[in-house]
């Protein structure tokens, strides 16, 4: 049978935009996959966030019991934090727990013999430290969000992001302007 | 600094793809001039890729040991660590392996084939003399040459330098016993043949140039992509304009290390900075081009 040659570009054109298609969509696979193994490294950072809590609100309570209010609250947004699903729900959680610390550090602050044991010290070094690495791996995970949602909008790869399922993540983002700040810990 | 990031990328594969070109030029030149045909370039190839592999494969090794660097624990040394271990958390990598090299000169290097097996040294002088932020800076411009695969980078120049170096040396001992393939085939004139000779002869030094140009362009994407991980380019601009003012000398840096560091600790301070041969940018535009990000 005589296949032309405008038949033969027509199959070669075909197989390089199946090659194509194929690329792209492995691309958004490993992308994705990184999406969850940096939201997995953020969750590392802040279940070490909360374990750490629990022992710095006792650690003040032996020396300021009746400020309950401020105890309450931490060991809430600690809650909210551990019961978060969705990156929302986590980013909310994050706004609470850092005006919640930041008000029981402020209560410290008022009580010298408090600041000035070892506990309290090596409590304050280690969450200072923890929040610097949630704040870096926030940074990936937003950095890996970023470079997938820019193949997967882009044009022509959105057809092959359409066909294959592939939704855009969100963002951990800070919601509230006052939690802007980060959690100082300056005594 | 994305775009920064992704014009270095691009201008480094290009200078690759000149390099293939030059080692075909050679192949044809070769084919011209010698009995020994286009194929003397495998030959070529093999025995750089040779001479080239162990120095890859244990490049990590070979370099911290001619550094005399020592390993720094968490306990020894916890601001440099908690340094390198959120900037790993920051780009995504596994936490290189963290050295210390005892010289009050500020400077600091990266090394290892992959990310895997890679490893981060700075002197006790860079601790010493730069302030957080600049730490930060240099210490991710390090880890984003690890991170962009550069030791691999120039292992694989350096085997395509090695290539034609033994090439043209394989030509010139060629001439010199006067192998010269008649022309009988009646297609290569007298001007081709001086052409491809004078090129043969240039080619180790046009070689040479590209890996320079390599090296350079490599650095500056260090430079962009540890801004990107820092978020900050001034800690690295300013670092980079102490650890030039600084004049106290490197020890232990020597001609086959002194390109791994983050300024080149044997050249840079007597003002050879602007050479084709240099193996990084000049100070004063690797300043300029952070600050305008």
């Amino acid at each position: 049978m005589d296949m032309g040659i405008t038949a033969w570009v027509l199959i070669g054109i075909g197989g390089l935009i199946v090659l194509w298609a194929i690329v792209t969509y492995n691309r958004m696979i490993v992308l994705r996959n990184r999406i969850d193994n940096a939201w997995s490294q953020v969750d590392v950072q802040l279940r070490r966030r909360y374990d750490l809590i629990p022992n710095l609100v006792e650690v003040v309570k032996g020396y300021a019991a009746h400020e309950r209010q401020t105890f309450e609250e931490v060991t809430k947004a600690r809650q909210a934090g551990i019961d978060a699903r969705t990156v929302q729900d986590q980013a909310a959680a994050e706004n609470m727990i850092s005006q919640a610390l930041r008000r029981l550090f402020a209560v410290a602050e008022a009580y010298p013999q408090l600041r000035a044991t070892e506990n309290f010290a090596q409590l304050q070094e280690e969450l200072a430290g923890t929040e610097s690495k949630i704040a870096y791996s926030r940074q990936f995970y937003n950095d890996s969000v970023l470079g997938y949602h820019n193949l997967i909008q882009a044009f022509p790869a959105r057809i092959v992001a359409g066909m294959g399922g592939f939704r855009p993540r969100d963002y951990f983002e800070i919601t509230e302007a006052e939690a802007r700040g980060p959690v100082q810990v300056q005594f | 600094m994305f775009d920064q990031i992704a014009s270095n990328r691009r201008r480094s594969y290009l200078l690759i793809v000149l390099f293939v070109l030059l080692i075909a030029g050679i192949g044809y030149a070769f084919g011209l001039l010698t009995e020994l045909g286009y194929y003397a370039v495998i030959p070529a190839a093999a025995i750089a890729i040779a001479v080239s592999w162990s120095s890859y494969y244990y490049s990590d090794r070979i370099v911290l040991s001619m550094s005399k660097a020592r390993p720094a624990s968490r306990q020894q040394e916890p601001y440099l660590w908690n340094t390198v271990e959120g900037l790993s958390i920051a780009a995504g990598l596994p936490m290189p392996r963290v050295y210390i090299i005892e010289d009050s000169a500020p400077n600091a290097f990266a090394t290892g084939r992959d990310p895997q097996h890679a490893a981060v040294a700075v002197t006790r002088g860079l601790l010493d003399k730069l302030n957080r932020l600049e730490l930060e800076g240099v210490v991710a411009h390090e880890m984003s040459h690890i991170g962009n695969y550069d030791i691999r980078l120039m292992t694989l120049v350096t085997v395509l330098v090695g290539t034609v170096v033994l090439l043209s040396d394989w030509m010139a001992r060629g001439l010199r016993y006067g192998r010269r393939r008649s022309s009988g085939k009646g297609g290569a004139g007298g001007i081709v043949v001086l052409v491809a000779l004078v090129f043969l002869i240039l080619s180790p030094v046009i070689a040479r140039l590209i890996r320079f140009a390599i090296s350079r362009q490599r650095e500056f994407l260090a430079d962009a992509s540890g801004a990107l991980m820092t978020r900050y380019p001034e800690g690295l601009a300013s670092a980079l304009e102490k650890l030039v003012a600084d004049t106290d000398p490197l020890e232990v840096a020597n001609k086959a290390t002194a390109h791994l560091y983050i300024i080149n600790p044997l050249t840079e301070h007597k003002g050879w900075t602007n050479t084709l041969f240099s193996t990084h940018p000049p100070l004063a535009e690797r300043v300029a081009r952070l600050r305008a990000m």
